[in-house]
């Protein structure tokens, strides 16, 4: 007599009431990932409802070579545990696109591999409304991991942040695009060839790469959040070819999300989709803003003992942090140096744009990292009418998103971008390590203004200078 | 299950997803979009789904490389956002000394 239990849990039934659960586990936990304070439950609930899918679809009675399965799960656990383990704050970015790209890839693998098996079983093609999905996934799950490789090598600096183009880049894209998508028609019509699959994977994974290659650095969160929505809708695909719910599910609310999130980040950046897709401007390419004017415009310079008297005597201090900040590893520096004014009765706030950092959000990870409180982080549309009762703003290690340039000079290649109105402050200090331009390698007009002053050098130890300064006074 | 069915829920749960993240402060874009990024490692579970039938090395290889692939994803994914949202404490005003 079977075990009534075995049954009852290897029913089919019961493993789609557990898809169910996991679903409303994913919807709720991204619900609450949108909110500070039930944001890193949030993550877990996510993280119980991919439990709950993977253990329904073992209990699958059609899954079999569960030593393989073990393997696989081994492999990926010894590689992805120590990689999100080990990952500095700074690099998250890169990191998210080295994730996003494998699942592109596995979403890439399982549709090879499904088209192998239908032919091998000696049916043919599968029916279209399996094909279609296949071939689908195959595409947008090639494009997915090479682009995402493309934008890890770039972030992390394997490749140079610059534009990357070759003659006639559009004519190739285009030659690519035609040949994947020539190819799947071509099986989709009737003809039966594990070559042409293979020829779909390679033109997809050749256009992944030269899509990405031209997108200079500054574009790459945009890019990789349209890669992780592109392998969301991959996903998706692969679940309907597999007849799988939770796939589809899990699949399309990432694709549908994700395009959703990759819009609001290009809104902030002021830069449309196509636009970015198209390759321009990310790594300044030239073109109408360059800063070299010939010779330098004069500007101030100033120390650390007077930035740090004037920050004694202000009634509030806002911080304007940017990647620099990050690269030199100022965060503390930067949090110490509030709490002590904060112990002089000084206002501290700090002015996070939408883009700071790498990805949207970067910055408050960094930040809250260093144990800056989440009240005192104020962004754009918050703090920026309350510059002009500013007393003194630190600029630190940022520039294109304080240039006034985008907000006064029309024919400014970032015309139009939201910056942080931190000119309108009484004073602003701007701790820079050169005159040099910045991530668009444009000049920012800041600098030369009655009210700024420079203090060039490397952030952290300006900071520190400034602070050791500041508990002498 | 028809295919009429699957793409029902597939246009159902695409405006769950468009719905769901309307409202985020920016500061929560990278943890969300970190978040979401480990929900598509459920192609794992395709992988879990197809290795069974396969026959052929190729097949097999091919496909223990998607289950590694979809794994680290998933945990990879779960673990980085949790270690960016552990810094999201709402402290109160620090007003010790030292």
């Amino acid at each position: 007599m079977p075990l009534p239990l075995a049954s009852f849990v290897t029913d089919a039934n019961f493993i789609q009431i557990l898809y169910i659960v996991a679903f409303v586990l994913f919807i709720v936990g991204m619900r609450q990932v949108t909110g500070p304070k039930t944001a890193r439950r949030g993550n877990a609930t996510a993280a119980v409802g991919m439990a709950i899918a993977v253990i329904a679809t073992l209990l699958t009675p059609a899954v079999g070579d569960y030593a393989l399965i073990a393997l696989g799960i081994l492999l990926g656990t010894v590689v992805g545990v120590p990689a999100a383990r080990k990952v500095q704050m700074t690099q998250m970015p890169q990191m998210v696109a080295m994730f996003n790209g494998v699942g592109g890839g596995a979403v890439a693998l399982i549709s090879w591999a499904e088209y192998r098996h239908s032919l091998d079983v000696g049916t043919g093609n599968p029916p279209l409304d399996t094909l279609i999905p296949i071939l689908f996934a195959a595409i947008i799950g090639s494009v997915s991991f090479w682009g995402s490789n493309i934008a890890f090598g770039k972030l992390q600096d394997l490749i140079p942040q610059k534009p990357i183009s070759v003659p006639g880049q559009q004519i190739l894209n285009a030659v690519l695009l035609v040949v994947a998508i020539g190819a799947a028609v071509a099986i989709a019509l009737g003809q039966e060839s594990p070559g042409l699959f293979i020829l779909i994977l390679v033109a997809a994974a050749g256009l992944g790469n030269m899509v990405v290659l031209p997108i200079g650095g500054a574009d790459m969160p945009v890019v990789i959040s349209l890669l992780n929505a592109l392998t969301g809708l991959s996903a998706a695909a692969a679940g309907i070819a597999l007849n799988n719910v939770a796939l589809i599910v899990g699949g399309i609310i990432v694709g549908a999300s994700g395009t959703i999130l990759t819009n609001l980040m290009a809104v902030a950046m002021n830069r449309s989709i196509p636009n970015i897709v198209a390759g321009g401007f990310g790594g300044g390419g030239g073109g109408g803003g360059g800063g070299d004017d010939g010779e330098e415009r004069p500007h101030r310079s100033t120390d650390a003992a007077s930035v740090a008297f004037a920050l004694i005597q202000a009634d509030q201090v806002v911080v304007a942090p940017g990647y620099g900040l990050a690269v030199a590893q100022a965060q503390h520096t930067v949090r110490e140096l509030g709490d002590e004014l904060e112990k002089r009765g000084v206002e501290v706030k700090y002015a996070i744009h939408p883009v700071a950092g790498r990805m949207p959000g970067h910055m408050n990870v960094l930040l809250a990292e260093a144990d800056v409180s989440y009240d005192a982080l104020k962004e754009m549309d918050e703090i920026n009418p309350e510059f002009e009762t500013t007393n003194v703003t630190l600029v630190i290690g940022a520039n294109d998103v304080t240039n006034p340039a985008a907000r006064d000079v029309e024919d400014s290649p970032i015309y139009g971008m939201p910056i942080l109105d931190v000119d309108k402050s009484e004073a602003v200090v701007v701790f820079k390590r050169s005159m040099g331009t910045g991530f668009a390698g444009i000049d920012n007009p800041l600098f030369y203004e009655e009210n700024t002053e420079m203090l060039l050098g490397d952030a952290k130890s300006s900071v520190q200078e400034v602070l050791a300064a500041v508990k002498e006074l | 299950m028809d295919l009429i069915t699957e793409l029902t829920i597939l246009a159902l749960a695409a405006f769950v997803g468009f719905e769901v993240i309307s409202k985020v402060p920016n500061s929560l874009h990278t943890p969300l979009m970190s978040a979401t990024n480990a929900i598509h490692g459920i192609v794992l579970l395709g992988g879990i789904l197809v290795i069974g039938e396969a026959d052929g090395l190729l097949s097999k290889v091919l496909l223990v490389i998607a289950i590694a692939f979809g794994t680290i994803n998933v945990v990879g994914g779960f673990l980085v956002t949790d270690r960016m949202l552990e810094m999201f404490k709402v402290r109160p005003k620090p007003n010790k000394d030292a």
